[in-house]
């Protein structure tokens, strides 16, 4: 009987809350996909995947500290996923979010060391200073990628890895020779105790980096709908062609597209050092941001590129990276379980249309059936 | 430099452009049937684990190597299925399965050798080399000029260079433009998952979960800079074998490593790719229907 309600449910909705669910149901789709394959191979591999999805979503979502540890994650890929998502919006695949968080996090760090000599950078300003170095040199890796692209022709997917793989190499020079810290080898200086993003929540890892990573976020949104810029930027990501005839050049949209990615990604980086106890810095092999830039990529994809649906699509993912602690615990799970359950969601997102072709498959058959019935 | 240490040096350099090489080789087949992968880094990831994994159990190189191809293969058949009949984005699915490789690597690792972060291929496992020089390193030097065949002088070849160029005229005349695409990305992703076999049964002797390290980008680069030649690809693979080798032996020469961070030393390779991709551009020009999901009227 469902049935036939629907199609009249359907036309009376406007466009754009159909495709909305539509995609909706396909990030929902995606995720089951991924989870159910997680499951198979944590079977194959010996594993309880019961205990250890109950563990994984039991501790991030339902349990008051470990959904904050959840938001905390958020933050950071949250920006990240925007990097990817102006991106695409700018049909761009960037995938440099990783080596501009890199770079973020060194900038702050290097006004955290600064600020250890100069008194007057261990309080609030610090905290403004490191943010602001931090995005300029996350945007000078971003504007590198983007005049590769505008002036040499060469493709952000291969400029943007290779840059990844040298902000890494760079920030673990800074990290060994510059900036290490005397007392902890395992880790870089830290910020200095005032120069620091409050905690939203005492004593977890949820600080003010969360606000910072929404007000972005919603920014990005207003840039992209109500503004010329954005306008241009996502006429010249659907038809770069159209948009020139336009009168828009396209090359201006990827290089804005580019810098907004950069900023949002230094965001991520500084954010993680003035914001996540205990650490406030880098750690050895950047294993505290590692992996964090390519988040991104999932958070944007599961979010259809569209800021409010990547600030909800964060929080999803930034509740697997919380849970995969409890599942590595409760169920002994290695945690890196979780990125391949994000692999996979990822490639499912990839199969296009997968909602459209049933509802197509479902009109048809309908028409089919009412042509019998007379 | 004496003889012995030169032909140390070349030896290196053969050993470090191979796996480049291959899969450079398989992506240009792939890219000149209009189809982009960017997941052969994880492919090379995949094929170097499940490399071991097969080697190990069958006690022996060859098993592995194969494993190495038939991963690559399986993932270039579900490329094929998304990219060439689903006419899906080309880019997605390859991010996805680089994602995947990141996890399922360390995962794999802790799982099946209880060990974090690497494990040293048993030597019953490990490809034997004549000369110092690995059968296979000689297979991807000679598939070049092959695939230059393939491409330039046989039927099939044609129809996988129209079909990349322009997929409407290739239908007009009879070619079956997703099969033909498919066959060329299934033959490009068996490549790197042989080029990642290579990496972790031949020359490293040892699977890490950073095996990789950028080489499935670097011959997405290097696709680029040959013009989407294989010949040209066989000197682009050597130049960055090069630039791969001069780092690692850079780096322990005292009179350097003086002057210069071992961890700056490390940039060179990716460097040099940049500089590659950046400087000669102007002259390459791609596929024409490259990357783009073919729709029949």
């Amino acid at each position: 009987m469902g049935e036939t309600n629907e199609p009249r449910r359907t036309e009376r909705l406007p466009e754009w809350l159909v495709e909305g669910l539509l995609r909706l149901g396909e990030s929902a789709i995606a995720l089951i996909v991924g989870l159910a394959i997680g499951a198979i191979i944590m079977y194959v591999t010996g594993y309880d995947a019961w205990l250890a999805y109950k563990s994984l979503f039991g501790n991030s979502f339902l349990d008051s500290y470990g959904f904050t540890i959840t938001l905390s994650y958020a933050a950071p890929i949250m920006l990240t996923g925007i990097t990817f998502a102006v991106g695409v919006r700018a049909g761009l695949f960037n995938i440099g979010a990783e080596g501009q968080l890199y770079m973020g996090a060194l900038g702050a760090v290097i006004v955290g060391w600064l600020a250890w000599r100069i008194g007057i950078l261990d309080s609030v300003l610090g905290v403004l200073v490191a943010y602001t170095f931090g995005v300029l040199l996350a945007i000078t890796w971003a504007y590198i990628a983007a005049i590769l692209k505008v002036k040499r022709g060469v493709h952000e997917v291969v400029s943007t890895i290779m840059l990844n793989w040298i902000a890494f190499w760079i920030v673990e020079y800074f990290r060994v020779y510059l900036i290490y810290n005397p007392s902890d080898p395992s880790k870089t200086i830290s910020m200095p105790p005032h120069a620091r993003l409050p905690l939203l929540v005492p004593d977890t890892e949820l600080s003010a980096a969360l606000i910072v990573a929404i007000a972005f976020t919603l920014y990005t949104y207003y840039l992209l709908w109500y503004t010329v810029t954005g306008y241009e930027l996502r006429a010249s990501g659907l038809n770069p062609l159209a948009a020139r005839y336009a009168g828009i050049k396209p090359e201006k949209a990827m290089i804005t597209s580019f810098i907004v990615g950069g900023i949002a990604s230094g965001l991520a980086g500084a954010g993680e050092v003035l914001g996540r106890p205990p650490h406030y810095a880098i750690t050895t092999g950047l294993s505290n941001l590692y992996g964090l830039g390519f988040d991104g990529i999932t958070v944007a994809l599961i979010g259809a590129n569209h800021p409010v649906g990547i600030i909800f699509s964060a929080i999803l993912v930034g509740a697997l990276k919380a849970g995969s602690r409890y599942m590595q615990i409760a169920a002994g799970v290695p945690l890196e379980m979780v990125r391949v359950v994000e692999g996979i969601i990822i490639v499912a997102l990839a199969v296009p249309g997968t909602l459209r072709m049933v509802r197509e498959y479902l009109r048809r058959r309908r028409e089919l059936a009412e042509l019998e019935k007379r | 430099m004496d003889a012995h240490v030169a032909w140390l040096f070349t030896v290196s350099v053969l050993n470090a452009m191979t796996p480049i090489l291959l899969t450079a080789l398989g992506e240009i087949l792939a890219e000149r049937a209009g189809i982009v992968n960017i997941g052969l880094e994880g492919i090379i990831m995949l094929g170097a684990l499940f490399g071991v994994m097969a080697a190990e159990a069958a006690h022996g190189p060859l098993p592995g190597l194969l494993a190495g191809l038939a991963v690559g293969a399986l993932i270039g058949l579900l490329h094929a299925w998304l990219t060439a009949y689903l006419r899906g984005d080309h880019i997605i699915p390859g991010v996805g399965i680089n994602t995947l490789a990141l996890g399922l690597v360390p995962f794999m690792l802790i799982v099946y050798w209880h060990s974090a972060g690497q494990h040293q291929v048993p030597d019953y496992a490990r490809v034997p080399r004549v000369a110092g020089i690995s059968p296979v390193t000689v297979f991807a030097i000679a598939l070049a000029p092959i695939m230059w065949w393939i491409l330039f002088r046989t039927s099939w070849g044609l129809a996988v260079r129209s079909v990349g160029e322009n997929p409407e005229a290739a239908d007009t005349v009879g070619i079956r433009v997703e099969r033909t695409q498919a066959i060329a990305t299934i033959i490009g992703a068996s490549l790197a998952g042989l080029a990642g076999a290579y990496m972790s049964l031949d020359w490293l002797a040892t699977i890490t979960k950073e095996i990789a390290a950028g080489r499935g980008f670097i011959a997405l680069a290097l696709v680029v800079f040959s013009n989407w030649d294989p010949v040209r690809a066989l000197g682009g693979a050597a130049l960055f074998g090069f630039f791969d080798v001069l780092r690692e032996w850079v780096k322990i020469m005292p009179s350097v490593k003086a002057v210069v961070p071992d961890t700056l030393l490390n940039t060179i390779p990716y460097l040099v790719t940049l500089a590659a991709v950046a400087g000669v551009l102007g002259k390459v020009r791609p596929p024409r229907h490259v990357g783009q999901p073919y729709k029949r009227e």
